[in-house]
């Protein structure tokens, strides 16, 4: 079996020493956050290199050879060793996981004020990669000075106080500016705060800003929203600029950007560029999980009815849910562990008591059944994504694990169906955006009529407006059965596909996420929204018609050297059993970190100390 | 088999929202085109599915008891045009105006 870039049986004898220390000293809280007497750069005592908790963020900061990293020189020659060792320490704890980051918190290693202030400094820094619409400053440092309050009180309120955390930009968020990034709401500041944005709040997270995304969340690149599209952080990465060959010698990197995926993409570039610890986004055709495996992070798609739609601006009422975005898996449980829960504002969510869980630690996957749905190999699949597929089909038959193909046969048509039911749902959803009680108004005074149409003219883009008929077609009288009821009977042999195989003991379903690595953008914008998304979706939509939950892990680069993502689908709300699969996946891959290169016009400290840590 | 004129003008007339140009004429044409694949399927016997939760009965009707409100002054300050506690629209019950006298690109059609 070949293994797994990266994987010790491969690497060399530095990377299992390293292997073999980590798991020795199970140091949760990380041994460089705790500096050693002598510097900040010195091996500890016993002449090792410093251990960490098992987490492939956290790699990145040791160097090949096992040695720690030198002292710094120049900039900081002068400052005290206290104040280099809390810089250090403050780098690197924006490159951690969420446990990790509480732990520090908890323990004082750093100030959520300080955390605060490096995220705003480092999204200030990635400002070109346009992931987000509004930078809730003040509000995000209020808010972290009070988790500051809580800390040295010794009462947090729970493991995400202090984090900050960004929100996808058609969630609604009391007194922030909520846009969809569209024409029509923009200035509209909402008077309420999502179910789901009022829970982490509660919690004590930190709002740090609205994400970007397409309009209205419809489209799968990030480009349709009027605020510009989002650029993909591993556009500007070491590991993608070696493999790029530049056209000429006056081409950069501005015009071999690649997108980010959609519609969550603000969210994804914002964890992938470590501006913020998680996000949410949301899910209605893949809307999580596609833009998480072009940017490299973990992407979760919760069951229909486990997470409050309650504030999430409606794109299909059937099929939305909120989406979580991660760099880890376990983050993803915490984070659903903060969100699930039956609402009474959502009369959509299950009234079952939701318990959160923590992750085991799998070892033992040999009574796993992983089902291979031979429908998933879509024309159109690169050859590369169908071998790093069989290649995570054979780790999990090598492992002991069951593999068996199983047949989805109704998959082709989902698009389709998926493609009525969502026209249907938007014309009728967006219905409300007139011009009355909130958002853009028209100037047209003639008649009520006339200025509805005309704000609507206005307010929507091309995509949105397009949705809107084609959905008031297949709604119309004639056509209602002859569509939308015909749609939502192809729903149902859609949905009864996952139920036979499910039934017939498959435990998880391991598909790809994404047909391809993520494309450039000019190459992206040459077709348009309707037909990308039709492209696009085709592996991720059908778990939303089913309302299963489902999880993109990043598994490998692609030869472009760009994430590739695989998928996992499991029962409906099992989300235990799928994140627990998933993190045994994430652990076996150790995908790599991303080596954001300092990019010329940003001087970023931030972005030189992840070039002279960065180890590959 | 192209959409007629007269649908394209019942479609504005529901929506509220124009084809712009030819090219949100054929967006739908292409639209349909795509759909049409679903008479492909079988669904004999088939129920339609509204909802993922059927099997759950969510959708309850809870006691009508009131348990928020009291926020005019929070919903009025979206609002661009208003007078005391009231949302102002220019005068209803004139319908928009026909193919014909309004500006539109299907009148070229």
């Amino acid at each position: 079996m070949t293994a797994w870039p990266g994987q010790p049986g491969r690497a060399g004898p530095q990377v299992r020493d390293r292997v073999r220390d980590r798991d020795k000293d199970r140091d949760r809280a990380g041994a460089l956050l705790r500096p050693t007497a002598l510097s900040p750069a010195a091996p500890a005592a016993n002449g090792r290199p410093p251990s960490w908790p098992p987490c492939q963020w956290c790699r990145g900061v040791l160097r090949q050879d096992g040695g720690a990293r030198p002292p710094r020189r120049g900039k900081e020659r002068g400052r005290s060793a206290g104040v280099r060792r809390r810089r250090r320490a403050g780098r690197a704890m924006l490159r951690a996981s969420l446990r990790q980051v509480s732990a520090a918190l908890k323990e004082g290693r750093v100030a959520p004020t300080e955390l605060c202030q490096r995220c705003l400094a480092l999204i200030k820094s990635t400002k070109f990669l346009n992931a987000y619409i509004t930078v809730a400053e003040e509000t995000a440092l209020k808010q972290a000075e009070e988790s500051e309050e809580r800390y040295k009180r010794g009462q947090p309120l729970g493991i995400l106080d202090g984090i900050p955390i960004a929100v996808k930009d058609n969630f609604n968020t009391a007194g922030i500016e909520t846009t969809c990034a569209s024409n029509m709401l923009k200035g509209y500041i909402s008077p309420y705060n999502a179910t789901v944005v009022q829970k982490l709040l509660d919690q004590g997270a930190v709002l740090l800003g609205k994400t970007n995304l397409d309009e209205f969340a419809m489209g799968s690149g990030s480009t349709d929203g009027v605020f510009g599209p989002v650029r993909n952080p591993w556009s500007y990465s070491k590991q993608y600029k070696e493999k790029s060959v530049p056209k000429s010698h006056s081409e950069d990197e501005e015009s071999n950007w690649v997108i980010t995926g959609g519609s969550s993409g603000g969210s994804a570039a914002a964890v992938s560029s470590f501006t913020c610890f998680a996000a949410l986004g949301s899910d209605t055709g893949g809307s999580t999980r596609n833009p998480a495996a072009h940017c490299g992070v973990v992407g979760l798609k919760p069951t229909y009815g486990l997470i409050s739609r309650h504030g999430l601006i409606p794109l299909v009422n059937s099929m939305d849910v909120p989406g979580i975005l991660t760099r880890c898996v376990d983050d993803a449980a915490v984070l659903l562990g903060s969100l699930a829960g039956h609402d009474p504002k959502d009369s959509t969510t299950i009234q079952d008591d939701f318990k959160p869980f923590e992750l085991p630690n799998l070892t033992d996957v040999s009574k796993l059944s992983i089902g291979i749905p031979k429908e998933y190999h879509a024309p159109g699949l690169s050859s590369e994504i169908l071998a790093l597929w069989s290649k995570a089909a054979d780790l999990f038959k090598n492992a002991g694990a069951k593999v068996v193909e199983v047949s989805l046969p109704h998959t082709p048509y989902s698009i389709v169906c998926y493609h009525v039911l969502c026209t249907a749902e938007v014309a009728s959803n967006m219905a409300r955006f007139d011009g009355l009680e909130y958002g853009h108004r028209s100037d047209v005074k003639d008649s009520t009529e006339s200025m509805y149409a005309a704000t609507r003219r206005e307010g929507f883009n091309d995509v949105v407006r397009g949705r809107i008929l084609s959905g008031n077609y297949f709604l119309l009288k004639q056509n209602y059965e002859k569509y939308f009821v015909k749609a939502q009977k192809v729903r149902r042999l859609i949905a009864n596909d996952f139920v036979k195989v499910f039934r017939s003991g498959v435990d998880i379903l391991l598909t790809p996420t994404t047909l391809s690595d993520a494309a450039p953008y000019t190459e992206f914008i040459q077709e348009d929204n309707r037909t990308r998304s039709a492209q696009d979706d085709i592996l991720t939509q059908a778990a939303n018609m089913a309302g299963l939950p489902a999880i993109s892990v990043p598994t490998a680069l692609s030869e472009r050297g760009l994430p590739v993502g695989l998928q996992f689908i499991g029962r409906s709300f099992q989300e235990k059993q799928l994140l627990t699969v998933a993190k045994w996946f994430e652990k076996q891959v150790q995908f790599p970190v991303i080596q954001l290169e300092e990019v010329k016009r940003h001087d970023s400290d931030v972005f030189q100390h992840q070039k002279s840590a960065s180890f590959s | 088999q192209r959409v007629s004129v007269e649908v394209l003008e019942h479609l504005e007339h529901l929506a509220l929202v124009d084809f712009r140009d030819a090219e949100g004429v054929e967006r739908l044409q292409k639209a349909i085109q795509f759909a049409d694949q679903l008479h492909e399927v079988n669904t004999d016997g088939v129920e339609p599915m509204d909802s993922v939760l059927e099997d759950r009965w969510c959708l309850y009707l809870r006691e009508d008891d009131v348990t928020e409100g009291n926020c005019t002054k929070e919903l009025l300050e979206n609002a661009r045009e208003k007078v005391e506690e009231y949302f102002v629209a220019p005068p209803g019950n004139i319908p928009l105006l026909k193919l014909e006298e309004r500006e539109t690109f299907l009148q070229g059609s």
